[in-house]
């Protein structure tokens, strides 16, 4: 009977086997361990992109030491459009598997960019964005950034009051869409006057500058916007000029968080909330190329949430952010993975990790 | 010429044998993918050195035609070439003053490099805009036999190699970076030679930048800056000399493949790109310098 039984077991056996790999298997099953993910960066010459460049080795290495990829390399374009074109042409020729790119045009890769999708090499691009069809984008929602400042300003002032707005780069598409998402945000309470705006250029000693200059023709402050980077000189200018300290939102900057803290300690506190872009959106880029190689579902755009910091967690990113430097965390693959599945199912972003041993 | 043309040997021989996938058609498409904005821009360069001049001004002129191409020229025809023609136009009058006043080009051409970024910020301000569909469509021509970035690099040598050195005209034009009281004893009109090589520098220039329009398939007014010193290195490590007559159309083109393949090379040698730039200075120093060296053993 038993040896009757076995050769069925063995026969079932066999066949699961042979079912098996052509069952729907899980979509991100296929080994990247022999696949290399490239960075082709437009510029390194800011804080904010240098601390980009560490997320991303952080990430990669990684990813390295997992054995998750085989390698990885970092290009730096000098700001300029042709060069970076002839680097993502040579990374093409040396087989990564996967590009991702900070670009330095929104159109003037299109041309290379599709010519490396052809040869099918996977594109990313994030931060600085290519507009060309064929690459997966990771992206901020800047409108967003401007409609969350317009509402916690309008709550916090109880619908009326006078606003001002400093401004980034002038002509930019993330100037634009945070001034559009401001412009929204306030349609909604015809209270808040937005007095004035100035161009910060996310820059504190441009904000302090701006604002000083327009400060004397300007009523009663109430509360400022701001598009990060600019918050401490904004609060430098109100205090050269003898006015009483508005609502300032912050942006994630160790000299804003740094100053925040110190009006908190003041009776009363200081109730504001800091936000802005992640330099370690560069590791979620990372990810987002090794989940596309493995073969999982990837939306072409990918909205990451930006990374907004409240009263309650202020100590500990303070503690984490590098003097000078932007607040970021370094996202895992499990993270981004998260993302990716709530960009398909349009639900809400999983919560950004918090700072625990990032440099 | 024969030393850039055996440093450009050395360098493709390198490049082959580390990367073998830049031996077939596409690859060799993919690796000098950008050669054609960057030989006409050294012709454009070359044209004015020939007089002992020097243009400051032709990457953001690039700029220029980039974003006109990427707006005007897809939109009305018409006055995209009319605005281009009006450009060789201008370029010939720079040409011309510099001849009547006796200016510095140094000078002229710097001025006129922020009249052309201003210009270019005026047609197109924010990068976008969509080139004519011929464009792009030209420049992805597969030509047959050799790829298309070969097959015009040796062209437009060939061409420039003819009107230059071998046309009567040719010599007076070279003759006037070199002695110019000569030429214009011998009844030639300076002014007239000036502005001719400054509308062929205009003509190579307003080419480079179509080229490098189709090859980003969009426009952007600060795409084309890199290019002043690309053609300023091409003529140089070509052979040709700062001192006006000494100009060499075919090792111009030469020397424009070394300036775009010292990148590659420097990739695929994984070296940081950190160092790019300083390479692309270090090689026309070296050049320069042993160009000095060769000169003063043989004297």
């Amino acid at each position: 009977m038993k040896l009757k039984k076995f050769p069925i077991g063995a026969a079932i056996g066999a066949a699961l086997l042979l079912v098996l790999p052509w069952a729907p298997a899980h979509a991100a099953d296929v080994s990247t361990a022999q696949d290399g993910i490239a960075l082709s960066n437009s510029y390194a010459g800011n804080s904010w992109r240098q601390q980009m460049l560490k997320m991303w080795s952080l990430a990669s290495q990684r990813a390295v030491s997992r054995g998750i990829v085989a390698k990885t390399k970092v290009v730096n374009a000098d700001n300029s459009a042709p060069q970076q074109a002839s680097q993502i042409g040579d990374l093409t020729l040396e087989g990564w598997k996967a590009i991702v790119i900070d670009a330095a045009s929104p159109t003037a890769l299109n041309g290379v960019i599709q010519q490396a999708c052809n040869a099918h090499i996977v594109v990313v691009v994030f931060d600085s964005l290519a507009t060309a069809p064929c690459a997966y984008k990771v992206a901020y929602n800047y409108v967003d950034m401007g409609e969350m400042e317009a509402n916690y300003v309008a709550n916090k002032l109880g619908g009326k009051g006078n606003v001002l707005e400093v401004r980034g780069i002038a002509g930019t598409s993330v100037d634009n869409d945070i001034h559009q998402g401001i412009d929204q945000g306030f349609a909604t309470y015809p209270g808040i006057k937005l007095v004035a705006s100035v161009h910060g250029n996310w820059t504190q000693s441009i904000a302090q500058k701006e604002v000083a200059g327009i400060l004397p023709t300007l009523p009663a402050v109430n509360a400022v916007v701001t598009q990060g980077g600019d918050g401490y000189g904004t609060y430098q200018a109100f205090k050269a000029a003898g006015r009483p300290t508005p609502l300032i939102i912050m942006g994630n900057r160790q000299d804003e968080l740094a100053l925040w803290k110190q009006l908190s300690a003041a009776p009363g506190g200081y109730p504001t909330f800091s936000l802005s872009s992640a330099p370690g959106v560069s590791s979620i880029a990372f990810w987002v190329a090794q989940q596309v190689l493995a073969g999982a579902k990837v939306p072409k755009t990918v909205n990451v949430p930006l990374l907004v910091i409240h009263q309650n967690n202020l100590g500990a990113w303070l503690k984490a952010v590098p003097e000078g430097g932007v607040s970021t965390p370094l996202y895992s693959q499990k993270w981004t993975q998260e993302l990716i599945a709530a960009n398909l199912s349009n639900s809400a972003p999983p919560a950004s990790p918090i700072p625990n041993g990032v440099p | 010429m024969g030393l850039p043309a055996m440093a450009l040997i050395a360098m493709l021989g390198a490049i082959f044998a580390m990367q073998p996938r830049a031996m077939s058609y596409f690859g060799l498409t993919v690796l000098l993918n950008f050669t054609l904005p960057a030989i006409f821009a050294a012709m454009a360069q070359m044209a004015v050195i020939t007089v002992g001049d020097i243009d400051l001004g032709i990457g953001p002129f690039l700029s220029l035609v980039n974003c006109i191409a990427a707006t005007l020229l897809g939109g009305r025809p018409l006055l995209g070439w009319l605005s281009l023609a009006a450009l060789v136009g201008t370029y010939s009058l720079i040409g011309a003053l510099i001849q009547v006043r006796r200016l510095p080009s140094i000078v002229v051409t710097l001025g006129a490099s922020f009249v052309w970024l201003g210009l270019a910020l005026l047609v197109l301000p924010n990068p976008g805009g969509v080139p004519p569909s011929w464009l792009p469509a030209l420049l992805s021509w597969q030509s047959p036999l050799l790829p298309l970035p070969v097959l015009a690099s040796v062209l437009l040598a060939i061409c420039g190699e003819l009107l230059l050195m071998h046309t009567s005209y040719g010599v007076v034009l070279r003759g006037i970076g070199g002695n110019p009281r000569a030429v214009a004893h011998a009844g030639w009109s300076l002014l007239t030679g000036r502005m001719v090589l400054y509308a062929v520098a205009g003509t190579c220039g307003v080419a480079a930048g179509l080229a490098l329009t189709g090859l980003n398939t969009a426009g952007d007014a600060t795409v084309g800056t890199q290019y002043t010193l690309v053609s300023i290195a091409a003529v140089i490590v070509g052979g040709g000399e700062f001192v006006g007559g000494i100009v060499t159309p075919i090792g111009a083109v030469i020397g424009a493949w070394i300036m775009l393949l010292a990148g590659s090379l420097l990739s695929f040698l994984d070296i940081s790109t950190d160092w790019q730039l300083s390479v692309q200075g270090g090689i026309l120093i070296i050049v320069l310098g042993l160009r000095a060296l060769n000169r003063w053993s043989g004297a």
